[in-house]
């Protein structure tokens, strides 16, 4: 039954989503070949190829960081008390050769300003001669779940990707461990686990043409971590298989190297780059969305983006509404009164018009208004703009977000019991500043920036089938889970 | 019903088993009615119109039993079903669509009979309505939820076009904070815990467990005093109500007691 739910709700919620301009990353968020980001004492951390740095303090609005010698594409992995940065020395091309090492070093923080940050123990994981058909650039981590065991990816167009296998207590090669192929044709691959399989990201396409290029992010699967990676035809990659993640789309042009963030409660994002965002002059820059999955296959969603919506519960399927009079429209037509559809006499067939803001609000108490859950019948009570505030603050891959009654400043905020309202003005407090999460399944998390009297963080919540509240996410429960939908 | 007079509790049980007889019905006739889920023979919800009811024996039998004086926990799922009823009041409305917040706020506030937003009744305590003597009746549900239509033809009143009140008494082992009162109710209602307004549902609504739930609420070490108020117009009217925890399980370990209720 869930199954029929997603499947249903993933593509409505991304066509509607493609209707409204997605939201850039704030700040300069400039970087190519970008790390998995990471985060560390309370900020975002990514680099770049060229050893480039990115730093944030949310993960929405991100400034250039501390540079550090980080070669081609590296990517970073935090494990125990150390951050593990492996990078490609050369290769790719670069200077017309393709011999290359992967390497790997670690520090205990990545935050430049604290006396324990510094870079360690640089060593070498894994080669290529430059003759061979590999290419050693573009390392990825994963440290498998189930085992323990540290893997690295690596590998460019310029022959195979490999898999090597290192000492998650040090992230030295495991001695006697061979690589082995597992994919052609793509390069900044990344390796994940989930339920049971593991996934190969690989990136496909032109690299590093501009707005011209055609990076692209494709996936495939297996139940080994060795392989074979097959993507839904049941192509293996390596022989050019994989399934699309995520290509260009509105101003962004060439999405490549994927990275997992993972940031728990059913919550997961990826980071990735773009070749160029039209919107920056063609620059690359970081992004971060939402990762859905559907039938076992990733899917790329997309961050929130502005614009008027019913709001409905997945417990319930109602609408979050005021809680005012419902007021009545004009029956029309001939319902029960007058025969059913197709009886009755002639007469003109006229459309009847949507119930106005006008007709309604005057009536509308002045003060705080509670806050319920109803049928939708898109009136003026149920109908929510939903608008980014600047210089708010955010979260990954998003800023807070305003939620008013379209037409009106009536707010959505989080009151001191933990209940919800709608004020009459919005005033920019915390309360009243909304993040919308996109969870796996495709439905999404709403949660205030901060709700008074409370430390804990706390979400939308429709802890009746007609009556919402703020309560800990439940990730295992519809009743945190709402839709956005077109009124 | 004018054979109930007002009388103490230890009365309780036969004034109950005669509540149960008022009916034309012999005794040894099988129970009237359809079975509890079982088809009825009265027009939807929401579409206007009156009873059609054919003529048959008025039982409260098998929706309800007589409450007796034992302290009565809710069932497993936390369902509270031991309640003073009173038959329900003339709120002629031939459609349910005009409940709308303003109206049934204003339905409910309206005074019917004294103390209404204070008082314990006793079972067969009787109060007038607009010329009109209305019972309380203490009663068990045999379901979860408390069918009204079958206590009003149960009594032989009036079905459609109604105000019922329902009252209550939660005795609590301890002090509970952060519960909510969660209810349900055909068709629209309102629900006050010790005086306190805590759940409304407005709108022409159907029976759905945990409708409307309460905001975070406190129920006293003790004696706590759970009143409601549904009204409906045509169609089946019915209640269901339960306290739940910060997490939405069920509170099951208070007992209901309507023995010396009143006093």
């Amino acid at each position: 039954m869930k199954s029929c739910i997603l499947a249903a709700a993933v593509p409505t919620l991304l066509s509607l989503w493609l209707s409204s301009p997605a939201l850039a990353l704030d700040g300069e968020p400039y970087i190519h070949d970008p790390s998995t980001v990471v985060q560390c004492d309370g900020k975002y951390y990514a680099f770049g190829t060229g050893g480039s740095g990115l730093v944030s303090d949310d993960g929405w609005t991100w400034h250039s960081g501390t540079r550090v010698q980080a070669g081609a594409a590296p990517d970073l992995i935090h494990m125990g008390d150390r951050y593990y940065m492996a990078y490609a020395s050369s290769g790719g091309g670069l200077g017309g050769g393709h011999a290359s090492s992967i390497h790997v070093k670690w520090s205990k923080t990545l935050d430049p300003s604290s006396p324990d940050y510094g870079w360690n123990d640089d060593h070498v994981v894994a080669s290529s001669d430059g003759v061979e058909d590999c290419d050693a650039i573009d390392p990825g981590f994963l440290l498998d779940p189930t085992s323990g065991r540290l893997w690295v990816t690596y590998g460019t167009y310029f022959g195979f990707i490999r898999i090597v296998e290192l000492d998650p207590k040090t992230g030295h090669h495991v001695e006697g461990n061979q690589p082995v192929n597992i994919a052609i044709d793509c390069e900044a691959t990344d390796p994940l686990y989930r339920d049971g399989w593991y996934y190969l990201f690989g990136t496909h396409g032109t690299c590093c043409d501009g707005a011209n290029s055609t990076y692209n992010i494709r996936v495939g699967r297996s139940r080994n971590i060795l392989g074979p990676y097959l993507d839904n035809l049941g192509n293996d990659m390596l022989k050019g298989g994989g399934k699309l993640v995520v290509a260009a789309s509105g101003r962004f042009v060439g999405p490549g190297h994927f990275g997992l963030m993972d940031l728990g409660d059913g919550v997961q994002k990826f980071s990735c780059h773009y070749e160029a965002d039209l919107d920056k002059g063609g620059r690359s820059v970081l992004d971060i969305r939402p990762l859905l999955w559907k039938d076992g296959w990733p899917v790329a969603g997309d961050n929130f983006k502005e614009g008027t919506y019913e709001i409905q519960s997945e417990r319930s399927g109602y609408a979050v509404e005021l809680a005012v009079d419902f007021v009545r429209m004009g029956r029309g037509g001939r319902g029960m009164g007058g025969g059913f559809g197709g009886r009755g006499g002639g007469g003109p067939v006229t459309p009847i018009p949507a119930q106005a803001l006008a007709e309604v609000s005057s009536n509308w108490p002045s003060g705080n208004l509670d806050i319920r859950l109803g049928d939708f019948m898109f009136r003026p009570h149920q109908k929510w703009t939903i608008t980014a505030v600047t210089n708010a603050g955010g979260y990954p891959g998003s800023p807070y977000f305003k939620i008013t009654i379209a037409g009106t400043d009536r707010a959505l905020a989080a009151t001191a019991g933990a209940e919800v309202v709608a004020v009459p003005a919005f005033t920019g407090q915390p309360e009243q500043l909304w993040r919308i999460d996109q969870l796996t399944d495709g439905t999404c998390r709403i949660m205030p920036k901060a709700a008074p009297n409370s430390t804990e963080p706390l979400a939308l919540s429709a802890i009746g089938y007609s009556t919402p509240t703020l309560a800990k996410f439940d990730p295992k429960s519809d009743k945190a889970r709402w839709n956005f939908k077109a009124p | 019903m004018n054979t109930l007079r007002k009388i103490g509790m230890p009365g309780f049980g036969v004034l109950a088993v005669l509540a149960f007889q008022v009916s034309s019905a012999a005794p040894g006739d099988p129970a009237p009615g359809p079975a509890p889920g079982g088809p009825v023979g009265v027009g939807a919800p929401g579409r206007a119109g009156r009873s059609f009811t054919p003529e048959h024996p008025h039982s409260l039998a098998p929706y309800f039993t007589p409450a007796t004086s034992s302290p009565k926990a809710p069932d497993a799922d936390g369902f509270l079903q031991r309640w003073l009823l009173l038959e329900p009041i003339n709120k002629p409305n031939s459609g349910n669509t005009v409940f709308t917040d303003s109206y049934v706020r204003n339905a409910f506030t309206s005074e019917y009979f004294p103390n209404q937003f204070t008082v314990v009744p006793h079972d067969g305590d009787k109060v007038t309505v607009a010329g009109e003597e209305l019972a309380w009746h203490a009663v068990d549900s045999t379901l979860f939820n408390v069918k009204l239509f079958r206590f009003a033809d149960g009594v032989n009143k009036r079905t459609y076009g109604v105000i019922f009140w329902a009252v209550t008494v939660v005795n609590s082992p301890r002090e509970m904070k952060n519960v909510r009162l969660a209810a349900g109710s055909n068709s629209a209602s309102m629900w006050w815990l010790n005086g306190q307004e805590a759940v409304n549902l407005f709108g022409d609504r159907r029976m759905v467990m945990d409708d409307g739930v309460s905001k975070r609420l406190t129920l006293n070490q003790g004696r706590n005093v759970l009143r409601g108020a549904v009204i409906n117009g045509p169609g089946l009217s019915d209640f269901c109500v339960r306290f739940v925890d910060e997490n939405g399980e069920p509170i099951t370990d208070i007992a209901l007691s309507l023995e010396n209720a009143g006093n």
